[in-house]
């Protein structure tokens, strides 16, 4: 309990387009420090739904939401801007890089806006994990000069560059072949291994969540243990 | 807000991504800006240059005697008919003279005055021209050469000969019209005849042109001994009594002042010129709705270009939303877009505005109607910069929020679940 990174007590969407239907009844789910953690179940499951609402960019649910015991439900727009930009990182399926930008600045946008460093300190950061990554040789150059396993290398060292609370991905190896896949995952799993990153990943691809330490698998908008 | 460099960063990326369509947006604030700076000097040019043919030669405020009934009719001094309302039926005014009484007196006064900056006195009379056996019918303006010269720059209309010239005993400047109609040049001699009878010769010393038709086809002037003594009246005769102002504001209240004082008629000049004022105040208006209209186009310029962009870069918003950007950031990303494009497009129209003015100030304008205009007019006045960059920079901005407000609004949920 006092190690939980995210916390949901009774997490309960609807969606009303259509008609009116119970995407998620009755959420409780508690991810600690270091864990990670895959969420899979079928398409129409809700599991994506799950992770949007963690992800504070979703705020229209019933139940609480905390982060670090801190509760996040009610709280207000540029707040929660604020928690994403430096307790959360986000990879989602599509890179989502700023094709106006280099890699560089790609990276260390969101650090520049939590303003916390220096512009130089940042950059310096923004190496740092573009080197882990394997991409420093990349790093001037334009995403639409990338190839798609390189691009979510970069977006995965844009999620780092806040030193976050959680990662969240929502299928980030979907749009990748094998070989990029298993690339990401041991990024991933690096990740948690060396630096103790709580990691949660929204998957429908088994093989990616067997290897993960824990494995939540959702049916019907519930979670089945 | 620490957060604005970064804010205007993304800005100018986003811009720079998308250079053409900024550049449209642009030279559409460039263009109108640049237009209204031109309208409006031209406008102003020619509202100075109309005024100034007017306010030249007008005084701000004339003393004069009218003819007039008087206000004081035998009956209503009778104590008897004191109570009863009283008709009285074909009055004709009074004859006091058109001389204004006491008027030397009543000038070293008014010189005296601190708000005034000259008074200049002159005799208005109509007269005959004769030329052969045809008299054409004018008037003579009896006139103190320097104090003239100072008020109303009456050697800006004198095309031939020279205004001191009039200080030479029975000299005349006749209007040009005057001398065509009658042949006479500088240095002929011209017979007038007074509306007593008087005949009196004098030298031409110079030709006047004010540019209207009506006057210069009948007016002249003469030193005010010269008018005295065609007129055959004393070296105190004086008709009118011309002051100028400091402060030409205050000529209606001065007015009333100086009819009260000395018991005179006045007039001030906006009374007497009320359809001058009119005119510029349409022309003003003019130029500003039209500076307006186009302003409000290239506002709906960038306003289609906003949100195109907004639908291009809907990713971009999304991702800026998922990484911490508010929606207020967003916000202020695109109205920077938009207040970037008023900024330049406004500076730079502000600096094509003032190359047309200047343009239109060197290109010459000749009519014999304006003898003292050689170009077009334009009026330079820091202010229309100033309107113009503030219309510029308030239409954008408008332009610029309503997308802006859009983007602010985009769910990234809904385009990242979209993919």
């Amino acid at each position: 309990m006092e190690n939980k990174v995210i916390e949901t007590k009774g997490l309960t969407k609807y969606f009303y387009d259509p008609i009116k239907f119970q995407v998620l009844k009755e959420i409780n789910i508690g991810i600690n420090h270091g864990e990670f953690v895959s969420i899979v179940g079928k398409s129409g499951c809700g599991k994506s739904t799950l992770l949007y609402l963690l992800s504070t960019m979703d705020t229209d649910y019933e139940g609480q939401l905390l982060i670090k015991n801190e509760l996040i439900t009610g709280k207000k727009d540029n707040e929660l801007a604020q928690i994403r930009n430096e307790k959360i990182g986000f990879v989602f399926q599509f890179h989502y890089l700023l094709s106006e930008y280099n890699v560089l600045k790609n990276v260390m946008l969101p650090g520049l806006k939590l303003g916390k460093y220096s512009e130089t300190e940042i950059k310096n950061r923004a190496m740092e994990h573009l080197k882990t990554l394997d991409m420093e040789d990349q790093a001037l150059k334009m995403p639409n000069q990338l190839s798609g396993g390189q691009k979510q290398r970069v977006a995965i060292a844009r999620a780092l560059i806040n030193d976050p609370l959680i990662i969240m991905g929502d299928e980030p190896t979907g749009n990748l072949d094998k070989k990029n896949s298993d690339l990401v995952f041991d990024i991933l799993k690096k990740l948690t291994l060396e630096k103790k990153q709580t990691i949660l990943i929204v998957t429908h691809d088994n093989d990616f969540a067997q290897k993960t330490n824990r494995i939540i698998t959702m049916e019907d908008g519930r979670i089945l243990l | 807000m620490m957060n604005y460099t970064l804010i205007l960063n993304i800005a100018t990326h986003l811009l720079l991504a998308r250079l053409k369509q900024t550049i449209v947006a642009a030279v559409g604030v460039t263009f109108s800006i640049a237009m209204f700076i031109t309208l409006v000097s031209f406008m102003n040019g020619l509202n100075d240059l109309l005024d100034g043919l007017m306010l030249n030669r007008t005084p701000h405020i004339r003393l004069y005697n009218e003819i007039k009934p008087s206000e004081n009719q035998p009956i209503s001094l009778s104590k008897e008919y004191k109570n009863n309302t009283n008709f009285i039926n074909s009055i004709k005014p009074k004859d006091r003279g058109k001389s204004i009484y006491n008027s030397k007196a009543i000038i070293s006064y008014l010189k005296k005055d601190p708000r005034i900056i000259d008074v200049a006195p002159k005799i208005t009379t109509p007269v005959f021209f004769n030329s052969g056996t045809i008299e054409i019918s004018g008037t003579i303006n009896g006139i103190e050469v320097l104090s003239e010269e100072k008020l109303f720059k009456i050697s800006d209309y004198i095309i031939d000969g020279n205004v001191v010239d009039l200080l030479q005993n029975n000299s005349i400047i006749i209007g040009k019209g005057l001398a065509d109609k009658m042949l006479l040049t500088k240095g002929d001699v011209i017979k007038i005849t007074s509306t007593r009878g008087n005949l009196s010769s004098l030298k031409i010393v110079g030709i006047s042109q004010i540019g209207i038709a009506d006057i210069d086809d009948s007016m002249s002037y003469t030193s005010l001994d010269t008018a005295q003594k065609v007129l055959g009246e004393p070296t105190n005769y004086i008709t009118d009594i011309q002051i100028k102002l400091f402060d030409m504001s205050l000529a209606a209240a001065l007015a009333k002042e100086f009819e009260q004082k000395f018991n005179l008629d006045t007039i001030d000049f906006n009374t007497a010129n009320s359809q001058f004022e009119t005119g510029s105040k349409v022309r003003t208006i003019i130029s500003y709705t039209v500076g307006i209209v186009l302003l409000i186009v290239a506002g709906f310029g960038i306003y289609n270009i906003l949100n195109m962009m907004i639908y291009e870069k809907m990713d971009s918003i999304a991702i800026l939303k998922a990484t911490g950007f508010s929606g207020s950031d967003v916000k202020w990303i695109f109205v920077s877009l938009s207040l970037i494009i008023g900024i330049v497009g406004g500076l730079i129209g502000l600096f094509f505005g003032y190359i047309f003015s200047s343009i239109i100030d060197v290109v010459p304008f000749e009519t014999a109607s304006l003898p003292t205009v050689k170009t077009y007019p334009i009026h330079y006045s820091g202010i229309f910069y100033l309107i113009g960059i503030v219309f510029a920079l308030f239409t954008t901005t408008i332009a610029g929020l309503f997308p802006a407000l859009k983007a602010s609004k985009v769910d990234p949920v809904e385009i990242i679940r979209g993919k």
